[in-house]
């Protein structure tokens, strides 16, 4: 009923105004969307391929994060090499509790795992605030103080190289699973173990590698994401009730799904606290996250594979 | 390294007085419980020193009644049910008389049922949701400022700072809703139009919906009321969203200091209420107090950032002993009856009880001095209207 022809400039500056806000909307989601598909995809392939409920991907995110407030802030490494060594350490650490914890649970049953897994969180995050105190530590990061700007709406330069980032870690691990003898053999292990064994494929090799790369993406995830945020020790908590939401959306055990499913659920957080209610913005997604499990129980990019 | 010694001194101390089975008549204990783990961890621990700057102190002096006090400080890990639990562990096994807590609104909420059950008072440090002192429970005395006493308190320098329309972010629990809804009513009192009130949870990270929506509002003050790491995150995404309204931040759990050390440039022109202002100890009720805190929070090597937050736990304390040595026995009820009589020079200032709440049950409630900062030029500074 709002008739432009008698008040133009009214009109106007009103769409103006709620236009700037949606392209704020949007810019925010894309960008959180990469955060939380790369919070995903390190926890598919623990979750959705080994099938373990990995209680610990929130403490490995939060160790990323330690690592590079460690190496950057106390070492005085280079930022972006801080990354990489974060990752590596990540690496490291799911290794060595898969071969710790997990390789002896490998013939369990699910719920004695989880429980070994919910303690190994807890460990962790104890360990954390031992280490470093609850007081939330900051990462300084070598981007300029202003935002980059497309017209109305700004973003930080921080938050675009965590996004490109992401996108090239979820391409590799991708190209890793599909296109490479090791991401063959993954799959092949966790297909069927017996037959996968019996052709030759190292399993338990294979099982280790697998939980260590999941590790290293939530490192990574954490190492870029602690800048962004503040590092503390209950951060890994949300950042693993998130991964889970995405793999569970995504599909279990899908790269693309984990990806897709970040995204909806940032566009779905996003755009309702914008315009539903921020007092339920953490429900929005998982008010839509139910809505397409009742259509697609499988998730959305279900695995043709049987699994077990 | 400290806390694990502190932890293994406790715990020796611990299995000597029970040992021994005299633990109980050597000192007079008083039970703290504290978010010493979880979201609110950092507060937490800040209150939990300053209560044994002024444990030591007091016993240095002679103690209370002729004996030593003996704090038995339990972590309720920032949640309300193990909150509960704590306040059940400190009166049914270490029979503490009188307790100091629970931080934050929600945590004191849950544990108050637990007081009027096993009628032991407990002393208030931090909490602000006006539900505490107004809901008719007699064991519940308050040293912090409610919300409205913040509210009112602002109300001059709304004036001052000119407020047109003000947009509120706050966390989704009864501090920070309390909050909302005083600052809320003050302003709209006093003319000024009330923008949006944006939301989030304590455990929040990523605020960029509720800012866009709040810039896009056109409001030119956004009241902010949530814990001191959330408030940093704020400050960061606000600049990157080049948002251009005030910020302001209530309650008191704000930490200046920690503030401009995390969020840098994001900090400048922000605003902050808080109830100690440690850069000029010398403006507040009691200097002289101020200062001895101040001097034994450096003793011991406590973090610069947790003056504003170690203090609620040092005044507890000391008017925790009052009040015993007011009663004159470690008793529950003597102890609440001279909670009511208690006058003592704090931090918070000088420290006394007015009643709050339905008649007859009413609960204790201090009326501090409220500050407001304002960080400029990368300094907590006196605000120059």
């Amino acid at each position: 009923m709002r008739l432009p022809v008698f008040a133009p400039f009214q009109f106007n500056a009103l769409e103006r105004r709620d236009l700037s806000e949606f392209l704020q909307h949007l810019l925010n989601a894309v960008i959180l969307g990469g955060t939380y598909a790369l919070l995903g995809i390190g926890l598919t392939l623990i979750f959705g391929i080994m099938r373990v409920v990995n209680f610990t991907h929130g403490e490995l995110y939060a160790f990323g994060a330690y690592c590079m407030y460690a190496l950057v802030m106390r070492l005085g490494v280079n930022f972006y090499l801080s990354l990489l060594l974060a990752m590596a350490l990540g690496a490291l650490l799911g290794a060595f509790i898969e071969l710790v914890l997990l390789s002896r649970l490998r013939r369990a049953d699910i719920d004695t795992t989880m429980l070994v897994m919910i303690g190994a969180w807890i460990i962790m995050q104890n360990t954390e605030q031992w280490i470093w105190s609850g007081v939330a530590l900051s990462v300084k990061n070598p981007f300029p103080a202003n935002p980059l700007v497309f017209g109305p709406a700004s973003v930080s330069w921080l938050r675009v190289y965590v996004f490109v980032v992401a996108l090239l870690l979820i391409a590799g691990t991708y190209l890793l699973i599909n296109r490479t003898k090791l991401g063959k053999a993954m799959r092949a292990t966790f297909q069927d173990p017996d037959t996968a064994a019996l052709m030759g494929v190292r399993i338990g090799r294979i099982n280790t590698a697998t939980f260590a790369i999941g590790s290293s993406l939530a490192a990574a995830a954490g190492a870029l994401l602690g800048p962004v945020f503040v590092v503390q020790p209950a951060m890994g908590d949300l950042a693993a009730a998130k991964a889970f939401a995405v793999v569970i959306l995504g599909g279990l055990g899908s790269v693309p799904g984990a990806t897709v499913g970040g995204f909806i659920l940032a566009f779905a957080e996003e755009l309702g606290a914008g315009y539903i209610s921020s007092g339920y913005r953490d429900a929005m997604g998982f008010v839509l996250i139910i809505l397409i499990l009742l259509i697609r129980p499988t998730g959305l990019f279900a695995r043709k594979e049987r699994i077990g | 390294m400290r806390k694990l010694l502190g932890l293994l001194a406790g715990t020796v101390f611990f299995v000597g007085g029970a040992a021994t089975g005299a633990g109980a008549q050597d000192t007079i204990k008083i039970g703290v419980t504290q978010p010493l783990t979880g979201a609110f961890a950092a507060s937490g621990n800040y209150v939990a020193q300053g209560t044994r700057i002024a444990e030591e102190e007091i016993n240095n002096a002679g103690g209370v009644l002729g004996k030593k006090i003996q704090l038995i400080i339990e972590d309720n890990k920032s949640n309300p049910t193990e909150a509960v639990t704590t306040v059940e562990k400190l009166i049914e096994k270490d029979k503490v008389p009188l307790l100091i807590g629970a931080w934050s609104s929600t945590l004191t909420l849950a544990v108050m049922p637990k007081l009027e059950e096993y009628k032991v008072p407990m002393i208030v440090e931090t909490s602000s949701s006006g539900k505490i002192t107004r809901s008719g429970n007699p064991y519940v005395f308050r040293i912090s400022p409610t919300s409205e006493m913040e509210a009112t308190a602002f109300k001059p320098i709304a004036k001052h700072m000119g407020i047109k329309k003000a947009a509120f972010l706050y966390t989704n629990n009864d501090f920070g809703i309390g909050s909302a809804d005083e600052y809320g009513k003050m302003l709209k009192a006093n003319g000024v139009e009330i923008g949006p009130r944006e939301t989030m949870d304590p455990a929040a990270t990523d605020f960029s919906a509720q800012l866009a929506k709040i810039k896009a509002s056109g409001a030119d003050t956004v009241f902010v009321t949530t814990a001191v790491e959330q408030l940093t995150l704020i400050l960061k995404q606000a600049k990157e969203q080049q948002l251009k309204a005030r910020i302001v931040s209530c309650g008191g759990s704000n930490s200046p200091d920690q503030v401009i050390a995390q969020a840098g440039a994001a900090a400048e022109g922000s605003y902050h209420t808080t109830f100690f202002p440690p850069w000029f100890p010398e403006v507040t009720t009691n200097p002289e107090v101020s200062k001895r805190y101040m001097a034994g929070w450096k003793k011991h090597g406590f973090n610069v950032g947790g003056l504003t937050e170690g203090y609620r736990g040092y005044d507890a304390v000391y008017v925790a002993v009052a009040a015993i040595k007011a009663a004159g026995k470690p008793d529950a009820e003597a102890i609440r009856k001279a909670l009511w009589g208690v006058h003592v020079k704090g931090v918070y200032g000088d420290i006394h009880f007015i009643k709050q709440g339905p008649a007859g049950k009413e609960s204790g409630q201090n009326v501090p001095t409220v500050y407001l900062v304002e960080v400029k030029n990368g300094k907590v500074q006196k605000p120059q209207f």
